[in-house]
């Protein structure tokens, strides 16, 4: 009986052991496509071991590119243009590329391999997108449903972001959930304190992320994040600005409210807020100050069903039906939206109608 | 058995596996890549296509294995880890020449190969082979049979999903859950070929 068991384990060991073997010499040879080139830019050239993807070669570089999938080809963050070397476009890759992307060259970096020489181009803020460890500093209720957090950088110590843009917080593994995930939130703090970053996050129910952070999370704690990263961002045009925004879609205008302060930009702009109840508003007297400060800045906080034994002075109505009543006429203006998606879809639908093109109209939208 | 015999009963088997016996819509294996694949006849064409191959390739490999390790030492009853010990590797290893040798080749089939190298579908075609007892031949018509059954059922529902797309799905069913319902549909269909041939 023992020997038969033995015979059993050592045959099954063996043929393993020999499997892998065969495996592990093939690779060696197969796989082997020697140092590879990656010219980043027409600039910087990076000399890599080829066989692996794109995406893990840059991030191996410390180059990171967003991907909220992990590099299995089903979230088309990962975009780059690649010029030569890219080989076939593969099939995985088709449901995320539109035709213009295929022409110029788009593909997902996750899917393409190094096997030889590769000329890429990235977009120049992803060079700045770097890992971060920090503690949290601070956590403040702002209404029953959101909250600030403060976090103090640990390595690196400083971070430099554009006022608008957004980090990815890395929920460890815990009790709620058995893998670590990023979830992306737009930085609210003021961008001249660079030790630290701020957050402002609304409580989901269910959420991963954000169970983490309201229910577990204390101050003291380590956390990891990576960024930033977005688009959205204040121009440098002169035209008249308009800010829409609810719950915490707070966080990107506050941050662009600091940057303007910081920098003495002086151009007429108003911000719309909106709230369901009035328990829901928050910050009105930062806004105010922020009022006070800015050369020509208007904060117009709406409630859209204030309780009756609340006490509301203030705009009544949906925003954007503020927005509609209150401003008239936007041709002229640049629009900066954030929030959910149907806050965004249809301040984007008002704007319009009082006469703003589309192309003016500038949001993140986070599902 | 003499050899022409044999491939009769190969050609009978096969043909009973794409059909009467289809490894997808009668033992409903292989769900998975199945369902996530078969939005666009294009990907499934080429999934189907790597099922075959795959299929054809490890019902040989572990008919051998089986034959010539297994039951001679006794240990019919390790074929589970080491039909799967194969499977994975000798997938491994084809995409990894693929990838070396054929961009084009690596393009419509070998990106797919990483998704069935722990399919239950391989390896159930690998169990029941043994099961039934088949010799070489007769196993791999088997193969091949089980894995043009799958192709046919995975590139039939791409093209139902593909005509669906305009239609109007309650949002409960979007996705897996009317494409699990259409596989209901199909195997049902598929019970009609039942009696048409008595193969295996």
């Amino acid at each position: 009986m023992a020997q038969e068991i033995l015979v059993a384990v050592l045959i099954v060991s063996l043929t393993s052991a020999a499997l892998a073997t065969l495996l592990a010499v093939s690779e060696r040879f197969l796989s082997d496509y020697g140092q590879c080139r990656v010219l980043l830019n027409d600039e910087k050239e990076i000399t890599v071991q080829g066989g692996k993807t794109l995406l893990s070669v840059l991030s191996d570089n410390k180059i990171f590119i967003p991907s909220a999938c992990g590099g299995r080809g089903t979230c088309g963050l990962c975009k780059l243009k690649v010029q030569e070397g890219a080989g076939l476009l593969l099939p995985t890759e088709e449901p995320y590329l539109n035709q213009q992307e295929r022409d110029s060259g788009v593909r997902l970096s996750c899917q393409v391999k190094v096997r030889n020489d590769l000329k890429i181009q990235i977009p120049e803020e992803l060079f700045n997108i770097r890992e971060f460890t920090c503690k949290c500093a601070e956590i403040t209720d702002l209404t029953h449903d959101i909250k600030q957090f403060r976090f103090e950088l640990v390595e690196p110590d400083k971070i430099d972001y554009i006022p608008g843009q957004y980090i990815q917080l890395l929920t460890p593994v815990y009790e709620k959930s058995s893998e670590e995930v990023y979830r992306a939130y737009s930085v609210s703090g003021d961008p001249a304190d660079k030790n630290h970053i701020e957050l402002i996050i609304r409580y989901v129910p269910g959420g991963i992320c954000t169970t983490y952070c309201f229910k577990y999370l204390k101050v003291g704690d380590e956390v990891r994040f990576n960024g930033p990263y977005g688009q959205f961002r204040l121009t440098d045009t002169d035209s008249p600005v308009v800010f829409i925004a609810g719950g915490s879609g707070m966080a990107p205008i506050k941050c662009i409210l600091h940057h303007m302060k910081n920098n003495g930009i002086k151009r007429t702009a108003v911000y719309y807020f909106g709230a369901k109840k009035v328990k829901d508003m928050f910050m009105q007297d930062l806004m105010k100050k922020f009022q006070d400060e800015l050369p020509d800045f208007k904060f117009i906080p709406a409630v859209s069903s204030p309780d009756p034994d609340e006490k509301w002075d203030g705009q009544k109505g949906l925003v954007t039906e503020v927005v509609k009543r209150d401003l008239k006429n936007a041709a002229q203006h640049e629009a900066y939206l954030c929030g959910s998606p149907g806050l965004v879809d249809a301040a984007e639908k008002v704007l319009v109608e009082l006469g703003l093109t589309e192309d003016k109209i500038f949001y993140d939208k986070f599902a | 058995m003499n050899i022409s015999a044999e491939i009769w009963q190969a050609f009978v088997v096969c043909v009973a596996a794409i059909f009467t016996q289809n490894i997808l819509l009668s033992y409903f294996l292989g769900l998975c890549p199945f369902i996530g694949v078969s939005r666009e006849i294009k990907a499934a064409f080429g999934l189907g296509a790597a099922v075959i191959f795959v299929m054809v390739s490890t019902c040989m490999l572990n008919w051998l294995a089986y034959r010539y390790v297994l039951l001679p030492l006794n240990l019919h009853f390790f074929r589970f880890i080491l039909f799967i010990v194969i499977i994975a590797a000798f997938v491994q290893f084809v995409e990894m020449v693929i990838d070396r040798f054929s961009p084009r080749l690596y393009q419509t089939l070998g990106v797919f190969l990483p998704l069935i190298t722990v399919n239950c579908a391989i390896l159930g075609a690998s169990l029941f082979m043994v099961i039934r007892n088949y010799t070489f031949i007769v196993a791999v018509g088997y193969g091949l049979g089980s894995g043009i059954g799958w192709f046919v059922a995975i590139v039939a529902m791409a093209g139902i999903r593909q005509k669906l797309k305009n239609d109007r799905i309650p949002p409960g069913l979007q996705g897996a859950g009317i494409t699990l319902i259409i596989t209901g549909l199909m195997a049902l269909a598929f019970i009609g070929f039942t009696g048409v041939l008595q193969g295996g």
